[in-house]
């Protein structure tokens, strides 16, 4: 009996499989809810530092924090902008923007630019030692920042770079190069190894194939290595207290010195200011460039 | 005079402590066609490589046309190679691919229009010249790589596996054109496969390879009616040979192999040498080398009965069973049998091939 039935109604005409699920169904419920939560979670913070921010100390002084402000008030970003003391001097973030600016720009450009290389040269030109090269390489990955700064310290005083922007340069390139060898060593692995032979037929040398033929098709992955690379050395705090002076700081130290001056009174709106503008930059790198990000992430299983 | 046009001595390469190629030794003469076939993973694609020069050999020579190129860049050995997968490069349109290598060789602009001129009338690509390789079939692709090989103006081509990425339509296709490209250009080709079809319908002579070493080299008829060793044998033929275990006995004179209880005369068997009662053999028959009722007169007659039919049109497949084994028979697609049919069947043993048990050579 039951065989025909079910017989009956797959054989009926008309829509088939499963009934749609109603949106209030208590699955999703639980699905969106937590969605929700999450994000809540995530986005409470961010909303009090802008609100924060755009309110004077007296409305502040009140005390609800999640209460939008009654005056809107741009003074707070000024003065975190260009008037705020950080330690020594009083010109604000924007000292502390421009060394950023003139930090993760070259570390960001060499650190890839050398990287690419590595990984091309790692994964298409079996040199000999190349395998010794890599191991090494990720080995570096893999040892704690600590236990190299006092080191590198005695290194840049050697080389006359410790305290200059020079050397934080050096030092971020040099911190960089495992991590993104690996990555473009794979990326440039997953290409098919017939397209390099191809080209070798064809008389391109290392140079030739390395920017007419591999270049080209590594666009994905020169953007993830480039969003790794800025919002990395961007956030960077401990390599830029260490091995800067107080004029060549980096945001992100200038920052923590704004917000922990122990002078005067706790001016909160500047500082969430502050923070916003010093997060501002990788925020608006991953905004631009997250679809991208997401292609290069997973092109590693495209190919060709 | 047929020199040779690529000649390979005593070549061995290893991937570290894997040895792939053990002094490999090949001669192939100018304008033939020489497949390498064997089975996934043999070696084909690296004697190949090492041929084109991508590949830097452990031990051993490679000349090219005379001269020693063991040691050349891959430009400067006088090859073109297409690949399994075309290998187009994807940023480049069509005519970027084609004059990307004349272009790095610095040759004369108005060369290179002749010559990408001259290989897209030959593989009628012309229409195709401003488009990128993502806008073409995977037939068009191959083309067009085989026309990158074709603009290098070159002695020797080589392939690898061009046809395997593509449908069975397409692949008879382009077989056909690449047979037909090699009669009108007569350049020296060798051409790796794991496809018997394509072996056996393109080659002046195929190289079979097992485990590095190539097992048999003769022209295809060779390889198929003698097959030098069980191995050949089994791996040349569609559906495959039929192999029985057995023994050479003595019956009052009268050779004989002995397979379960069933005899077959050796007599018309055209052997190497002298073959001894009591040796353990492996006797091996293509399908179509057994009558099916209508024997010769004075010919052994053995009873077996039909399990399956296979009709294919041109021809009907039957297996059955004889002396405890499956076997297969080719006979006319008109002739139809059912299963359970009981049919006499009588072997051809002059085209049989027996083979030491053993050491699986033929005898
Ligand atoms: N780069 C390599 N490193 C190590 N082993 C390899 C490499 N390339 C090929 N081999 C090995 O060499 C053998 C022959 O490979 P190949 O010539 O590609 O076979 P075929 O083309 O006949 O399928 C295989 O066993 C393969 O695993
Ligand atoms: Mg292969």
């Amino acid at each position: 009996m039951a065989d025909t039935t079910a017989l009956n109604a797959r054989l009926a005409p008309g829509p088939q499989g499963k009934k749609p699920r109603p949106i209030l169904a208590p699955r999703n419920i639980m699905l969106y809810g937590a969605l929700i939560f999450a994000a809540v979670y995530y986005l409470l913070p961010l909303y009090v530092m802008v609100v924060t921010s755009l309110k004077g100390m007296p409305e502040i002084r009140l005390g609800n924090i999640f209460s939008p402000p009654v005056e809107i008030t741009f003074e707070p970003w000024v003065k975190a902008w260009s008037t705020a003391c950080t330690g020594l001097n009083c010109d604000g973030l924007s000292r502390g923007f421009w060394n950023s600016v003139r930090i993760t720009i070259p570390s960001t450009i060499v650190s890839i630019a050398i990287a690419s290389i590595n990984g091309y040269a790692l994964a298409n030109w079996r040199f000999k030692g190349a395998d010794l090269f890599f191991t090494i390489l990720i080995v570096g990955a893999f040892i704690p920042y600590q236990v190299m700064i006092y080191p590198i310290v005695i290194v840049l005083r050697e080389l006359g770079l410790y305290g200059s922007l020079t050397g934080l340069i050096i030092v971020h390139t040099i911190f960089g190069m495992p991590i993104l060898t690996l990555l473009f060593r794979n990326y440039f692995a997953s290409l098919p190894e017939e397209l390099f032979k191809a080209a070798r037929i064809d008389g391109a040398g290392f140079w030739m194939i390395y920017f007419k033929i591999m270049l080209p098709m590594a666009l994905p992955i020169f953007v993830v290595a480039m969003i790794l690379q800025i919002t990395g050395i961007w956030n960077d705090f401990l390599f830029g207290v260490v091995f800067t002076r107080p004029e060549y700081y980096p945001m992100t130290v200038q920052l923590n010195n704004i917000v922990n001056s122990v002078q005067g009174v706790k001016e909160y709106n500047v500082n969430m200011a502050a923070t916003i503008l010093t997060g501002a930059v990788p925020l608006i790198v991953y905004f631009i460039s997250g679809r991208l990000f997401v292609r290069g992430i997973a092109a590693g299983a495209v190919k060709g | 005079m047929t020199s040779n046009s690529v000649s390979v001595r005593d070549l061995s390469l290893s991937f570290g402590a894997v040895t792939v190629l053990d002094t490999l030794n090949l001669d192939v003469k100018d304008g033939e066609f020489l497949v390498l076939l064997g089975s996934s993973g043999c070696g084909k694609s690296t004697l190949l490589n090492c041929i084109a020069g991508l590949l830097d050999v452990t031990g051993g020579q490679i000349f090219i046309k005379e001269k020693n190129v063991t040691w050349e860049e891959p430009k400067d050995r006088g090859i073109g190679m297409v690949f399994q997968s075309y290998a187009l490069y994807p940023q480049m349109t069509v005519e970027g691919n084609l004059s990307f290598g004349l272009k790095v060789a610095k040759l004369p602009q108005a060369e290179i229009d002749k010559r990408v001129a001259r290989a897209s009338e030959i593989l009628q690509i012309q229409p195709l010249l401003k488009r990128k390789p993502s806008e073409l079939s995977g037939g068009q692709r191959q083309r067009v790589a085989i026309g990158r090989a074709l603009v290098r103006d070159v002695d020797v081509f080589l392939f690898d596996e061009p046809l395997s990425n593509l449908d069975a339509k397409l692949r008879s296709e382009l077989r056909v054109e690449i047979k037909r490209l090699h009669q009108s250009l007569k350049n020296t080709m060798i051409y790796v496969t794991h496809d018997q079809i394509e072996a056996l319908t393109l080659a002046d002579r195929i190289a079979v390879m097992k485990g590095g070493v190539i097992q048999q080299l003769a022209d295809p008829m060779t390889i198929y009616n003698t097959p030098e060793n069980l191995f050949v044998a089994g791996f040349i033929g569609s559906p495959s040979m039929n192999f029985f275990r057995g023994e050479i006995a003595d019956r009052g004179g009268r050779k004989v192999v002995s397979v379960n209880g069933v005899d077959l005369s050796i007599d018309s068997y055209k052997a190497r040498g002298p073959i001894e009662a009591g040796r353990k053999i492996v006797l091996g028959v293509r399908p179509e080398h057994v009558k099916v009722d209508e024997a010769p007169a004075g010919t052994d007659i053995h009873d077996a009965v039909v399990d399956i039919e296979e009709p294919m049109g041109a021809d009907n497949l039957l297996w059955l069973k004889l002396a405890g084994q499956i076997m297969s028979v080719r006979i006319a697609g008109a002739r139809r049998y059912a299963p359970g049919t009981p049919v006499r069947l009588s072997f051809d043993m002059s085209l049989a091939s027996i083979f030491d048990a053993t050491t699986e050579n033929r005898l």
